[in-house]
């Protein structure tokens, strides 16, 4: 979560004033709505101190907790961005994180939500008044009352089911147009013949009425399809979000002028500038200047790399510390971020659709109680001849039959698991992503930003002198440089109040110089200060005649990390670690956490087609990542976690986000999703045993409302019950 | 029996008010959090005015 300001120092202003133009004119002063991730706020104080110090930023119109989905939201002016109600958060102890507005549209905005919760609210109303008059019909209500009652039932229940059945009727005539037989074929079968032969019956001023069944079967399918509805996110495709990140302007370079055009005008051959903290447009050769890259996106290394005329660049990185000239060789479709975009979105497609267990149930079970329903009325029929005994029973068998308890069993476990997990700090943007998760023998994770932190830090800030402290915080200050801002924040930190140093420069793939008491200092790359190099990654610093003194960084491990693979381990996963870095923190970093298997500077395309290739040897293989080279490895592989510091891409393209810092919660999902999976089974189980004993009262035509009424509720409380007992 | 006559609309109009009740609650968004609603009212922000 950074965002590289152009560096001022390094960097004329005329290159950088364009562009800075051109970004105010895309932002009309609007407002806008941001939504953060809040995982650690728990009680009235958290809601207080988040909402008064959101609300004292400028800019910030207003900002209101919600401490049951653990975010906030903001309305704020076009010019408050994310990064900075984030850190502004931090500052005050709060870790947050932006989360996708696509992820948000599900619980936010959901007028559809409301809308089935309104439904159910009306269902359940007219469930309980035909239910009170229904007993008086049950415990023994004779002629005229019992007419009267059912009169009152149907004019309750109709215009209840005309209302509240529409997201069934709905979804089943769409079924029927596509020529299939979903789940909600029967389902509507069942309410409209029910309610048509209760009103007939009820004309006929008949014993039997089935309005508090079908009135109920109403209320606990809708009941089903709202958990359903919760569990499951809009998926956005992770290949738009990284088309998303390309440039849409860069500067060209032609006959000694500069103007600005859009990147889709640029040609193999052409000439454009790149300033310091703007990402490369295009794939080229650097002709002129001198830099640093950060291809952290795209690569996963830590490390910027010096980049000097003759060096290669990719679209997607960022130039760091000067200004570039580039001569294109690949731009727009060719370019390698778009090559990064077509691979994932080969392997989404390519992800074979995994059919749950609720429709796999399904498909079995529809053909299957029509058949039955069919059957019983043609048997009756030509038993005794009487249509309206026939079509009676028939009713009561699809009312019997209908799936209710199957409908809540999936969602009711899913909604409970994904409670669980969601307090642990996991959230489940995919209902079927726990099924998933419950067959999975392989972890495979990045390093950069999974396992570590992927933010280098200075270490043993303690053992230099604190002068020499001073002026370096003075230096790194004034830069953009990953290591230079790192060990900013971290002197800033430590309490070390920068130096007065004066006419500080940056040079270019170099580092930074400046005046103190009218000594020389610098602080940079080994041989332009002029020590000896150290192992690992360091930064020197000289002044004036001094030795050279190496700050050494290295990227943390992120809590839990060690944990969470000890318990993946303990629990006979086999797990690998596929990273785009350099060998020697790879392995590093393997050893430190006890992984034996791992596999250094792998490209994007390499650790997809190694996941693609385990799952093909049978393996399902769980992908944990989250930067821009992770994405088409996420989505091929059979579930996908990502931290919530991950890229929107990496987010996006996968099925769990893990809203804290900390790693050990991978081990409890796991172990939750073969609970949950277990309990789906269970609950399955359950609602076909309860079929085989109500299916043959239905058939033989004992059944009454009474006995449909009872088997159904029973039969749906005890699937929600059995879910509640997820541990 | 002919208490049926005014206790059968009685009790559809109480519970019309409960679904009445319902549907305001749910139109003015009191379900969003229930778990904050019940931690905000031991704030003390605005215990000695009213909010803005």
């Amino acid at each position: 979560m950074s965002s590289y300001a152009p560096s001022v120092s390094a960097c004329p202003a005329c290159v950088a004033a364009p562009a800075a133009e051109t970004i105010a004119a895309l932002r009309a002063d609007k407002t806008a709505g941001l939504v953060l991730s809040l995982p650690t706020a728990h009680c009235a104080v958290c809601i207080s101190d988040v909402e008064r110090s959101l609300s004292a930023m400028p800019g910030v119109q207003s900002a209101r907790v919600n401490l049951t989905q653990k975010r906030v939201s903001v309305v704020a002016e076009n010019s408050v961005t994310a990064d900075q109600l984030v850190s502004r958060l931090g500052a005050i102890g709060y870790p947050a994180h932006e989360l996708d507005p696509g992820l948000l549209s599900v619980t936010e905005t959901d007028r559809h939500g409301r809308d089935l919760l309104m439904r159910l609210g009306v269902a359940g109303f007219a469930m309980m008044n035909i239910m009170l008059l229904s007993i008086a019909v049950w415990s023994g209500a004779e002629a005229a009352t019992r007419d009267l009652f059912h009169w009152i039932s149907a004019a309750i229940a109709l215009p209840t089911l005309a209302f509240s059945g529409q997201p069934f009727f709905a979804s089943a005539w769409a079924s029927l147009r596509a020529r299939r037989l979903g789940m909600d074929v029967p389902i509507s079968l069942a309410l409209i013949l029910a309610s048509s032969i209760s009103l007939y019956e009820t004309f006929e001023g008949g014993r039997h009425a089935y309005f508090d069944a079908a009135v109920s079967l109403c209320f606990f399918l809708l009941a089903g399809r709202y958990l359903d509805y919760r569990s499951r996110a809009a998926a956005r495709s992770a290949a738009e979000e990284l088309a998303a990140l390309e440039v849409p302007r860069a500067t060209r370079f032609a006959d000694g002028l500069e103007s600005v055009v859009a990147v889709a005008e640029l040609a193999v051959g052409d000439i454009i500038r790149v300033r310091p903290g703007a990402r490369m447009p295009v794939d080229g050769i650097i002709t002129d200047g001198e830099s640093e890259i950060d291809r952290s996106l795209l690569t996963g290394e830590t490390l910027p790399v010096t980049a000097a005329p003759g060096g290669l660049v990719s679209a997607g990185e960022v130039n760091l510390t000067g200004p570039l000239t580039v001569r294109v060789t690949a731009a727009g479709r060719d370019s390698s971020l778009h090559r990064m975009a077509d691979l994932v979105a080969i392997a989404e497609s390519a992800k074979t659709r995994y059919t749950s267990l609720a429709d796999r149930m399904a498909r079995a079970y529809s053909p299957a109680v029509h058949l039955l329903a069919l059957g019983s009325f043609s048997v009756w029929l030509y038993l005794t001849g009487d249509l309206r005994l026939a079509a009676n029973i028939a009713a009561a068998v699809l009312i019997i039959t209908c799936p209710c308890a199957l409908a809540l069993a999936v969602p009711a476990v899913v909604t409970a698991a994904s409670g669980k997990l969601f307090r642990k700090g996991l959230l489940i943007k995919d209902g079927t992503a726990l099924e998933r998760l419950a067959e999975v023998d392989t972890v495979v994770f990045d390093k950069t930003g999974t396992l570590t932190m992927g933010a280098l830090e200075p270490v043993g800030l303690a053992h230099h002198d604190k002068a020499d402290l001073r002026v370096a915080a003075a230096l790194a200050g004034s830069s953009a440089h990953p290591l230079s801002r790192a060990m900013a924040k971290a002197l800033d930190a430590a309490g070390i109040v920068p130096a007065d140093v004066h006419s500080i420069r940056e040079v270019p793939g170099s580092g930074i110089e400046g005046v103190w008491r009218n000594v020389v200092t610098r602080l940079g790359r080994a041989e332009w200060v002029g020590a000896e190099p150290v192992e690992g990654t360091a930064t020197y610093f000289t002044l004036g005649d001094a030795p050279a003194r190496a700050f050494a960084f290295t990227d943390q491990p992120r809590p839990g990390a060690e944990a969470a693979v000890a318990a993946l381990a303990a629990a006979g996963t086999r797990i690998v670690l596929l990273s785009g870095d350099a060998e020697m923190p790879v392995a590093r970093l393997a050893r430190d956490l006890g992984i034996a298997e791992w596999r250094s500077g792998q490209r994007p395309e390499e650790k997809s087609a190694l996941i693609t290739e385990m799952q093909a040897q049978g393996r399902r293989v769980l992908m944990v990542g989250d930067g821009l080279n992770d994405t088409a490895a996420l989505a091929s592989a059979h579930v996908s976690i990502s931290p919530a510091s991950a890229l929107d891409a990496a987010r996006t393209a996968s099925d769990i986000v893990l809203l804290g810092q900390d790693l050990s919660p991978l081990s409890d999902a796991l172990r939750i999703a073969g609970q949950t999976r277990r309990r789906i089974k269970q609950n399955f189980a359950l609602s076909i045993g309860y079929n085989i004993v109500a299916v043959p009262i239905a058939l033989l035509g004992l059944a009454t409302p009474l006995i449909a009424a009872l088997a159904m509720s029973a039969s749906s409380i005890t699937v929600s019950l059995n879910a509640l007992r997820l541990r | 029996m002919e208490m049926l006559v005014y206790l059968i609309p009685v009790s559809l109009f109480l519970g019309g008010i409960g679904l009445v009740a319902f549907l305001w609650a749910l139109r003015h968004r009191q379900y969003d959090d229930p778990d904050g609603d019940g931690q905000r009212i031991l704030r003390k922000d605005w215990d000695d005015h009213p909010k803005p």
